[in-house]
């Protein structure tokens, strides 16, 4: 790896000023980052810690029932936090492995969209906000494809707000050397409907089915699914699945999420 | 260069390393305590696992500069303080818990922790607790065997066929 200038400031505003470089890269739990910079598949010549900010960190519920996660909390915090709901606790617990979840953060994971994580799954289907440095972000508007999102150069996830779903379920067909998901189904109902949201599965990162919203919105039950179809088109292939393989397990998956709803 | 201070296994160490120098190169290049591994160096297999602040962690996917100021554990520390093993190491004596070694500092590492949080763990959740660290040579069965028996429990259910 190339060495590199490394800022460990201590507040949200120190971030920020580091970050104005456009050398500058941010540093989350570095799950992801140290290993792509191990391959020189990034060499940023400033890296900005983002560990070292308490005001990132923690979960709260606000007046209004849902939940806020500080972009810096880890997948370990969020897991064992009893204000969690049960959806998003299986997912939590069950990314990467123990050690990595010590590390990773909910603010990195969603700042990098990779197409396999889990969390972009949960921010859609619970449509979570994305509160950053400048702004608030719906999360129907922040992935936009592969390890794409609306975030700035320079903008920070601050917190996520999760409402907290009547009933959620996250079901993950785990790739089983690097445990992300092959294909993870995320559903949330509410009173106004059900969101299913998948991610591991499309070239294009994150998605909705709506297809299977509107025929749960009818009839919450596994049956409900069967007519319906996925195309392979558009669909990730790679040496661990075809893309019919992943259109399959789409399907699959949503059905365990209705069956496990709790 | 930055300059580094932390505890490692209770002693108060200190150094100075490039912002890049992984905790596991400061511990085994600066420090000399070589009983944690670099198997993968791509944070799958888990040989390089200690402990910062008490939370189990892969020391090749954090820098050294990450831990300053904390509290390190690495399997140097874990012996009882007369020498002897302590109770999961004999216990993977005791259930040929290992063959070649070589993963089993990041897996006493891995299993300390997870009695830590659940001291009468079930054969699946040592399974899962041990997702990231990698065997070679076991199968795994023993591992498991001996991580239920140091926590007190009965192991003849996963005794072999």
């Amino acid at each position: 790896m190339y060495n590199f200038e490394f800022k460990q400031p201590k507040t949200i505003f120190e971030a920020l000023t580091a970050l104005k470089s456009d050398e500058a890269q941010a540093l989350a739990g570095g799950q992801t980052l140290i290993p792509t910079m191990k391959q020189r598949l990034a060499s940023p010549s400033i890296l900005v810690s983002l560990s070292g900010i308490s005001e990132m960190k923690g979960i709260c519920k606000n007046d209004d029932g849902s939940i806020s996660i500080g972009g810096g909390t880890t997948h370990a915090d969020v897991a064992n936090n009893p204000n969690i709901f049960p959806g998003l606790i299986t997912l939590a617990e069950n990314i990467g492995d123990a050690a990595v979840r010590n590390r990773g953060t909910i603010g990195g994971s969603l700042a990098n969209n990779d197409p396999a994580a889990c969390y972009p799954a949960a921010a859609l289907s619970a449509g979570a906000t994305i509160i950053t440095d400048t702004r608030e972000i719906s999360a129907d508007d922040f992935f936009q494809g592969m390890f794409e999102t609306a975030l700035k150069e320079g903008e920070i996830i601050l917190s996520v707000q999760f409402p907290v779903p009547t009933l959620s379920s996250y079901q993950k067909f785990v790739q089983p050397a690097s445990r992300f998901a092959m294909v993870g189904v995320f559903l949330s109902n509410f009173d106004n409907g059900t969101r299913v949201a998948v991610t591991g599965a499309s070239e294009e990162g994150v998605y909705r089915w709506s297809e299977a919203e509107v025929v749960l919105n009818n009839n919450f039950s596994e049956a409900a699914l069967d007519d319906l179809s996925i195309e392979a088109e558009g669909m990730i292939g790679d040496i661990h699945a075809s893309k019919e393989y992943r259109a399959h397990l789409v399907k699959v998956m949503t059905k365990r999420a209705v069956t496990n709803a709790s | 260069m930055p300059n580094v201070k932390m505890t490692v296994n209770g002693k108060a160490v200190s150094g100075s390393v490039e912002s890049r120098t992984l905790l596991v190169d400061f511990i085994r290049n600066d420090l000399h305590l070589t009983g944690t591994h670099v198997g993968c160096d791509t944070s799958q297999c888990g040989a390089c696992a200690i402990h910062v602040d008490g939370k189990l962690v892969k020391s090749c996917t954090m820098f050294t500069i990450e831990a300053n100021e904390s509290e390190v554990a690495t399997i140097e520390g874990q012996a009882n303080n007369d020498g002897s093993l302590n109770f999961i190491q004999q216990a993977f004596k005791d259930h040929h818990g290992l063959q070649c070694g070589f993963c089993t500092p990041g897996m006493v590492m891995a299993a300390l922790d997870l009695l830590k949080i659940n001291s009468k763990p079930s054969e699946l959740e040592i399974r899962e607790h041990l997702e990231g660290n990698i065997c070679r040579c076991t199968g795994y069965h023993n591992i498991v065997k001996a991580i239920l028996a140091a926590s007190g429990q009965d192991t003849s259910s996963i005794a072999a066929e």
